[in-house]
């Protein structure tokens, strides 16, 4: 029973506060840019005006795999917050994002197929960083088990400030923000038109908006898990935390461009080795 | 049984290469070939009802011994030889001083203690199925296959009897080197493998065949010699040549059995082709299908991983383990960075057995029993689901006259039943949460509470990479496409081969759980005395859950799908769509073919460019910690 709860807490309310966070997050950057920006809740009348729209697509089978990126992605954060296993959330995990992958590459929409290579390089580039950061959890708290990490006496992150580091930043990649918004854009006039998502349309697109709404929740959820222990008030200081994050990742949005793909392969493996890297070894060396 | 195991392959062989006729050895292949199968079987299940103990054979074998010795000077004579024949003068000193060399302490040696000759446990029965089903499979691949080789390749002298004698011998002696205990039978098995290969490699007689057929065998031989040294080092030191015996004192700690462990890890190194002894495997790809298929699958390879997985308890936490774990693990990463660049099936499968058993070594040299239960589940999976790849890579061509995974764009529509199967294989090798995902997780485990830092890097990266490019394999199989069907020319042997391999896949990945508890938990603790479970069986059973869960969606969604009615709209193009998404209005208002490639960072991490960097590295790295090894155990 304990376990159902949280999991039907997340899927109720997790669309919600991924689709605020969307908003926010479009307010926030409309007033960097000096406009006013769109209502706190369009993501929401987007949604629902996109699943209202006449059903079109490229490719029938596309609306079949994304809908198994959108469950296998949801079943990952239900794992996540019922306490399961975090290194295994994160290997479902990428296996959803491979269907993302196919579902983008069925079409053989030349745009489509490019978003779809570089949502693969993508993934290749962020996946050592967050195997890590599952490794140092673990050897702060000396379990995989998001249940029993909560239960600590103190913060992980204070054992583990390098593979934060190392996580927040692959979470701009993770949440398709500039300058490493490599496989979709916001602007579709760009190279890549709308890289992966150029070929979606209507209630697919939807289905697609949704299940980023679930899967950053989830990916933010993981920031919480380095901050939270077993004093409650813990909980208050990981949303503030995870608001800051968002709120950064908001900033490098908007002040970075688009890098080349060698450049996000080079930084963040860069990265990762140094802060995660070091970080691991400190741990391991002091064990 | 066991006689019958490896003296009925190699009557067979004999058999195959005196009979001309194509049809009556055509038979007698499949027969046999189904023989074997059910001898591995009837052997499993008599081991089995025994209860599973480990049972030990040929306590007195003087005669058995005499014919080894000879066969063995046989065998030198035939390499020595060809390699005159072919003015590679130097290649014959490797096979001539280890066979003299094992010849002059057999005979004038140190008495030896009697020791059981034959070993009949967990990990042997492991291997002979995996043998005899697969090989057996292959050989029956084979007939089909060559049959339509020779048909396209009218140049290459027909020999089939030859071939099929060279595969029949493969199968007898890997059954041989399995079984043994004793290391002077097993040298002898591991000889006859090397040479078998390198027979195999050299089959089509063509410059470039048999130049790296000599490069496979040099390599395979300086392995065998750094065997025979270590054997005769145990022999002088302690007075058997029981592969038991050895793994026993070096578990204990004695100093004694530091170097010939060592000698014989570095000999399976060769083996299963890790850095820098990587090139022989990729040379290896001249060969026709079904021996790349036999040496990279089921056989040649696991060969090494093998007697590695013998030698794991006397690795964990010495030097040598390190050594073997790293060059493991730093095979895995480079060999996966290098498969990305590449665009050739063939090339790609054969970095990738590279990388894979990169991770089975690094598995082994870490030697703790999570990781064997890695290496182990890794070493099922890879063998099933490379034999099925190659099999269908070689109908593949056959069939549409290409192995460059560019043209096989849609290749799910156009060749259903091929696309299909490649598609279970690549699906099996990787994608979670099928079979390597787990190994790879548990590997990861016990890396980490071992505290073993530059592993956990390695396999981190290394398992992104992996990912990388089956991926994107699999995404150029399943789009969408206008060219019209190929004809599918695949022969029923071969199909009946890929089914059930396809078959098996499946049955593994469901299954894993229970041939977990079943088989390979006993097996550790059978070798380490204990085994605590990296992953629980709930764990496992939720993975099998999901599993069937991802099976599930496609038929349910498919149906759905299927009614959903939904318009029919083009691709976008930047530019007119010219109304059957493969072509474009360019400039001149002409209609432009759209090409689509897969990403190879060919400047960046090409094979060209990685290779020869990573064989220096390994090689010093080889040469500095043998050194230390050796050194430090003889001061």
């Amino acid at each position: 029973m304990t376990r159902i709860i949280p999991i039907l807490i997340y899927l109720v309310l997790a669309p919600i506060i991924g689709g605020l966070l969307d908003g926010i997050d479009r307010k926030i950057s409309a007033r960097m840019q000096g406009r006013i920006g769109p209502p706190l809740l369009q993501p929401f009348y987007d949604v629902k005006k996109l699943l209202h729209k006449q059903k079109i697509s490229v490719n029938k089978s596309q609306s079949f795999l994304i809908l198994c990126f959108c469950i296998t992605q949801i079943f990952t954060g239900c794992l996540f917050y019922a306490g399961s296993d975090i290194l295994f959330c994160f290997f479902i995990l990428s296996t959803g994002a491979t269907f993302l992958v196919f579902a983008s590459a069925i079409t053989s929409s030349p745009y489509s197929t490019m978003g779809a290579s570089r949502e693969l390089f993508q993934m290749m580039v962020y996946e050592p960083a967050v195997l890590l950061a599952c490794v140092g959890l673990y050897l702060a708290t000396g379990t995989f088990n998001v249940n029993e990490m909560i239960q600590k006496h103190v913060s992980a992150v204070l054992f583990l400030p390098g593979f934060f580091v190392a996580y927040v930043f692959i979470l701009t990649i993770k949440m398709r923000k500039s300058p490493f918004d490599f496989s979709t854009s916001h602007h579709p006039h760009q190279e890549l038109v709308k890289g992966v998502t150029t070929e979606m349309g209507a209630t697919n697109l939807a289905i697609y908006s949704i299940t980023e709404w679930y899967e950053n929740v989830f990916l933010l959820g993981v920031v919480g898990i380095f901050i939270v222990n077993e004093n409650p008030l813990s909980y208050l200081f990981a949303v503030i935390v995870i608001l800051a994050v968002c709120f950064l990742e908001t900033l490098i949005d908007n002040t970075c461009a688009r890098v080349k793909w060698n450049t996000m392969l080079k930084s963040t493996w860069l990265v990762t080795l140094l802060a995660a890297g070091v970080n691991l070894m400190v741990l391991m060396l002091g064990r | 049984m066991v006689p019958f195991l490896i003296c009925f392959p190699l009557f067979v062989a004999l058999l195959m290469y005196v009979i001309k006729v194509n049809k009556i050895r055509n038979i007698i292949a499949y027969i046999s070939a189904a023989v074997v199968m059910v001898a591995v079987l009837i052997m499993s299940v008599l081991w089995v009802m025994d209860g599973c103990n480990a049972i030990l054979l040929y306590y007195e074998t003087e005669i058995v011994d005499k014919v080894i010795l000879s066969v063995e000077l046989l065998l030198m004579v035939i390499v020595v030889y060809l390699c005159f024949k072919y003015k590679k003068y130097i290649i014959s000193l490797l096979t001539i001083i280890p066979t003299l060399l094992i010849a002059y302490v057999e005979i004038w040696g140190p008495k030896r203690d009697m020791i059981n000759h034959i070993r009949i446990d967990y990990l042997s029965i492991l291997m002979c199925i995996i043998i005899g089903i697969i090989g057996g499979l292959i050989i029956i691949y084979a007939v089909g296959y060559m049959h339509g080789y020779h048909h396209h390749h009218i140049e290459i002298e027909d020999r089939r009897n030859y071939f099929f004698m060279l595969l029949f011998i493969f199968l007898g002696a890997m059954f041989g080197f399995v079984l043994s205990s004793s290391l002077l039978w097993i040298d002898l098995f591991w000889e006859t493998t090397s040479i078998c290969s390198f027979l195999l490699i050299g089959y089509t007689r063509t410059d470039e065949a048999i130049q790296n057929s000599f490069r496979a065998l040099w390599m395979n031989l300086l392995g065998g010699t750094a065997l025979a040294l270590g054997i005769v080092y145990q022999i002088y030191e302690m007075n058997n040549d029981s592969l038991q015996y050895l793994v026993g004192m070096g578990s204990w700690g004695f100093s004694s059995a530091v170097i010939p462990v060592a000698l014989i890890a570095f000999a399976a190194l060769t083996k299963s082709a890790q850095m820098p002894f990587s090139k022989w495997l990729l040379g290896a790809m001249v060969a026709p299908t079904p021996s790349s298929a036999l040496l990279h699958s089921a056989t040649m390879v696991k060969a090494g991983i093998y007697i590695l997985f013998r030698l794991a308890p006397a690795m964990t936490n010495t030097v040598t383990g390190n050594m073997i774990s790293f060059i493991g693990g730093f095979t895995f990463f480079v060999a996966s960075l290098i498969a990305i660049a590449q665009s050739d099936g063939k090339k790609v499968l054969a970095f990738s057995t590279i990388s894979n058993l990169g991770l089975m070594v690094a598995c082994a040299g870490v030697g703790e029993s999570e990781t064997l239960w890695a290496g182990i589940f890794l070493m099922i999976f890879h063998a099933v689901s490379k034999s099925l790849l190659f099999q269908d890579i070689g109908a593949t061509e056959n069939a549409m006259h290409s192995r460059d995974i560019e043209d096989m764009h849609g290749l799910l529509y156009r060749l259903p039943r091929l696309g299909a199967f490649m598609f279970i294989g690549i699906a099996g090798m990787f994608l979670a949460p099928f079979g390597m995902l787990i190994s790879k997780w548990s590997a990861l485990k016990a890396c980490v509470d071992d505290n073993n830092i530059v592993m956990v890097l390695l396999i981190v990266f290394g398992s992104a990479t992996t990912m990388f490019y089956w991926t994107k394999w699999m995404a150029k199989l399943i789009s969408a496409t206008n060219e019209p069907k190929i004809k599918d020319i695949t022969k029923k042997n071969e199909l009946i081969s890929l089914s059930i391999h396809a078959i098996l896949m499946i049955l593994l990945c469901i299954s894993f759980p229970i041939l977990s508890k079943v088989y390979v938990v006993p097996l550790l603790k059978e070798m380490y005395g204990s085994y605590v479970t990296v992953l629980s069986m709930s764990m496992l059973y939720t993975l099998v859950i999901i599993i069937c869960f991802i099976f599930a969606i496609p038929s349910i969604t498919f149906g759905y799908t299927r009614k959903l009615h939904e318009n029919k709209k083009l691709a976008y193009m930047s530019g007119i769509n010219e109304g059957d998404n493969s072509s474009f209005t360019d400039a001149f208002g002409e209609a432009k073919k759209l090409q689509m490639s897969n990403w190879y960072f060919k400047d960046f991490i090409g094979q060209r460019k990685l290779m020869i960097p990573s064989e220096i590295f390994a090689t010093v790295l080889l040469i500095v910690m043998l050194s230390i090894i050796l050194g430090g155990a003889l001061l």
